[in-house]
Parts: C-alpha cells; structure tokens; sequence
C-alpha cells in the first residue's frame, strides 16, 4: 500500500469505530431508561465477540480463497490466529484485518435492536459468535471476496459470478442486518410492556452524529485508498445523508402533521443506508435522490410493520433493509455511466441484466439471513430459553440481568 | 399552623417564589410531580407512532404558616399562579391542612417561633 492510503484507511478505521458507541447511544436512548444499559453492553459486547470469531476462522471465511472454488465460503484457516499478520507483506493485511473486523461487528451489533429488552444477555453473546460464523460470514464471502485473474483466487459467488454490484456492504450488512433483526424479533416475541416511547431524544442525536461520522469513514474507505473514488463517495453519502434527512420528515409532515427530530435522524441513517451500495454508481444529483426515496420509503416500511404487531423494536428492518433495497434499485434504474463505477441504469440506456442482478443478490441475502438466523434463534430457545423471565423484563435488564442502572431513582 | 400546598404550572414557579418572598414568606420547598387533572393529556409522535401522554408534569409548593397569614398567602399564590387573562385549565390547585407541631431543628424552637 501507498503511505497515503495507508494514512487514509488509519483514519477511516478510528471514524468507523465511533459507528459502535453510536449505535448504542443511538438504540439506548430509543428504549425506556431501565433497558439502556442492556442495550449498550449488546452493542458494543458484538465487537468483542466477533473479533475474537474473527482472530480464529472469520477472517479466513470472509476472505480467504473459496472453498473448492465454489464461491460459497472462504478457507476458515487461511488467517488463523492472525499469524500471517506480523510480516509486512505490503498488502496491508493486519490494516484490512481490523477493518473487516469492524464490518462484521457493526452488521450483527444492528442486529441487536431485534432484541431489545428481552433477551439473556448470556444468550446473546452466543448467538453473537454462532451468527458471524453461520450468515455474516457466508454474506461477507460472496459480497467482499473478488476473485484475482493473476493470482487464480476465486472469490464469493454473488461478486464474481453472479456480478452483483454492491459498493460498500448494502447486502451483507444492511440488508443482512435488516432481515436478521426481523427474524431474531420474531422467534423473541413482543415485549410484555408493548412500545414504550424514547426515554433520551439528545442520547439518541449524539448517537446518530457519531454513527454518521463512522459512516464516511465506512464508504469512505472502502474506496480502498486515498483516491479519487474516495472524494467522491463521500461527497455522495453527505448528499444522501441530506436528502434522508428531508425525505423523512417530508413524511412525517404530511402523516402526523410534525416534522421530528427522532425522525431528522431516522431519516440521515435511512439516506446513508441508501447510498451505502451504490455511492460510486450514481450522479451528485441521484445521490441526494437516493436519500430521500430510500428514507421516504423507511418511513413507509416502519408505519406498515407496526400495523403487523411485529416488534422489531428500533425499526432495523425498515431502516437497513426496507432503504438500503430502495437504494439498490435506484440505482439499477437511474446509475449514472459519468459516476465512477460507470454503470448506466436502465432509464439512461443500461440493460436490464442489472435488475435482475440485483434483484437476486436482494432476494438471496433477504432470505438466507432472515432462515438461517430465525432458525439459529429458534434452536438456541429450544436448548435453552433465550428470553429473560417475564420478572426481570418488567423490572428492566439494567437491573435485573446486569444490576446497574442508568439513572438514580428513576423508572421511566 | 397550617401546612399550604400548592400544584402549579412548571413556568410559574418562579414568580410565585418571588411573590411569596415579597409578602414575606421567606421559607418554601419545591418539588416536580407528575400527576392529571382537567387538563387533558397531549399526544406526541415517535417514527409516527403516536403515544398519549397520560400525566402531566407540574410543580408542587409547601410552605408552613401561621393562621393569621393563610388567606393573604393563599392570595399571593393563586395571583402569581395564573396564566392566560383569565386564568386557564391546569393553572393547578392550592389547599391547606392543619399542623400539629413544627420543630426547628437548629435551635429546637416550636410552632409559631419555628415557622
């Protein structure tokens, strides 16, 4: 690597860190002020346990030569215990090997928001560890392995053969993370309290900066160095961040009859989320499109899932699934051939191969992540039940699973 | 001796501690409450769900003062209290209860001497 990439991916690496207390004061702050806690250790526990899965086969499953060159997983030995990682080899291995770690952490730590307030914590770190093994890493293989003509390596399916074009992770963590939040949602059940209202509105912004933050470094980076494709996909996630932010309130306007601050940010991660899979693909003017469809479109999913009972209590589906397919398909229909990737979509000429490209690669992660983490969930909960008792769900997990609580005197 | 308590609006705390002080009544405590009354709930949006708010939040004042001085700070509260021109509703409630002892606890004086 260059010395200024090298820089460049340093950088991005600690922004991206930021993504994970983010997150937690993000979902924190959405729940009730007994089960922030629980949140936070759910969050950020995701980042320990994947990084020790990753330090033993992960790194190896994502991104190591493909099995029998099938394209299914990658060699779970190839980077065992790190230790090709001492030698400078000049690739920037032990760099891309704490970068990686970050994606995997980040994709099940949204996963977590499918189990609020009600799982064992116990429990949870289990299922942490069994689902990087079992969906991210297959995921991640088929999406962030590419093969190498030089060298003869052959990568995942969906990259390679399949050609799907995914920019920085729209299907193998945001869908993925979408439809496993759904699913493990589902096999938890309701919680007993129904839906409580937020209980810390400016947590939940310090949040959602930090997270928008780690999100440039995120598509940023993943630009692979410091070059101008990273210029330009971070001019194109600011302008999908915007026009989340107007998508959703422009909805929220018009339903309820107030714009929200709770939905200004909503909206930002919708609009990020959007651009996340094709910020190279789409024009300046298609990328604050993007936001503000793939938001809009968040907005809708999150009123339609509430009139199902589904309690997928911070809406990851809705906001990583529901806007990161929008964002996919804006693009297989209005890519821009002048953006980077030079792709056109199909309204400027581009063939219609792209759709359903794109549409498998949707199709296939949606449904392998929402089976296979339902049934992880659901044979854990045979083994052992993996929500808390009805008891400890009302006193709130703060108290009853970790003894500690987030504010003196305080049940909200 | 009487004990004088007070449910007022949050943004009227102020001026009826200054209006108290004024007409002398140096000693109150002042605590928030939550709690209905005539005064409706109001509705608030999450991601548009909406969530009724069913208690309000209000300001609750206690003073202790001799017989001679309850009507005069009881005139003194609710002029402060009100809002609007004509007052509005969940401007809040005063009432009075009788006291049996009071003790300072720096000098151990009682009742009137101690208020």
């Amino acid at each position: 690597m260059e010395p200024a990439d090298t820089a460049w991916i340093l950088a991005a690496f600690a922004l991206v860190l930021l993504m994970f207390p983010g997150l937690a004061m993000l979902y924190g702050g959405m729940l009730n002020g007994r089960n922030v806690l629980n949140m936070v250790l759910m969050v950020l526990s995701s980042l320990a346990v994947t990084a020790v899965v990753y330090v033993a086969v992960g790194h190896g499953m994502v991104l190591g030569e493909s099995v029998g060159g099938a394209g299914i997983i990658g060699n779970p030995f190839e980077f065992s215990f790190f230790s090709t990682m001492m030698e400078d080899d000049g690739s920037g291995g032990p760099l891309w090997a704490a970068f990686y770690i970050l994606f995997a952490g980040i994709s099940v730590a949204l996963v977590a928001s499918g189990a609020a307030g009600r799982m064992k914590f116990g429990a949870w770190l289990v299922f942490v560890a069994v689902w990087v093994l079992l969906v991210y890493a297959p995921l991640g293989h088929w999406v962030f392995a590419f093969s190498d003509e030089e060298t003869g390596v052959i990568g995942g399916w969906m990259r390679n053969r399949l050609g799907l074009h995914d920019f920085a992770g729209g299907t193998a963590i945001h869908l993925n993370a979408g439809a496993a939040g759904l699913a493990l949602a589902l096999v938890l059940g309701r919680r007993r309290a129904g839906v409580s209202r937020p209980h810390n509105l400016p947590l939940m912004l310090v949040g959602v900066a930090l997270l928008c933050t780690g999100w440039m470094g995120f598509n940023g980076a993943t630009a692979g160095g410091a070059n101008f494709l990273a210029q330009y996909v971070t001019l194109t996630s600011l302008l999908a961040l915007a026009g989340g932010m107007l998508g959703f309130i422009t909805i929220e306007r018009f339903r309820d009859g107030h714009a929200t601050m709770l939905g200004l940010g909503t909206g930002a991660i919708a609009g990020l989320v959007g651009i996340t899979p094709v910020a190279d693909a789409v024009g300046p003017v298609g990328a604050l499109m993007v936001g503000f469809v793939a938001a809009s479109a968040a907005a809708w999913a999150i009123t339609w899932k509430r009139r199902h009972r589904i309690d997928d209590a911070l809406d990851v589906f809705a906001i990583h699934g529901i806007a990161g397919i929008t964002g996919s398909l804006f693009a297989v229909f209005f890519a821009n051939a002048a953006a980077p990737a030079g792709i056109s979509g199909i309204v400027f000429g581009g063939g219609f191969d792209l759709l359903w490209r794109e549409g498998i690669a949707l199709l296939v992660t949606m449904v392998y992540s929402f089976a296979m983490t339902y049934a992880i969930a659901w044979t854990m909960n045979k083994i052992v039940p993996i929500r808390v008792s009805a008891e400890d769900e009302e006193i709130g997990l703060d108290r009853s699973v970790h003894a500690e609580t987030a504010y003196e005197g305080r049940t909200f | 001796m009487k004990l004088i308590t007070a449910v007022i609006k949050p943004i009227r705390v102020e001026t009826v501690s200054k209006e108290l002080e004024k007409a002398g009544f140096s000693g109150l405590s002042v605590s928030e409450i939550q709690g209905r009354g005539a005064q409706a709930g109001r509705t608030e949006y999450y991601r548009g769900q909406a969530f009724a708010v069913e208690f309000r939040t209000k300001m609750c004042i206690e003073l202790l003062v001799d017989e001679n001085d309850v009507d005069k700070a009881i005139d003194v509260i609710v002029a402060a209290a009100r809002t609007g021109d004509d007052g509005e509703i969940g401007d809040g409630k005063v009432w009075v209860t009788p006291v049996e002892r009071v003790v300072r606890v720096r000098t151990g004086e009682l009742d009137e001497a101690a208020i």
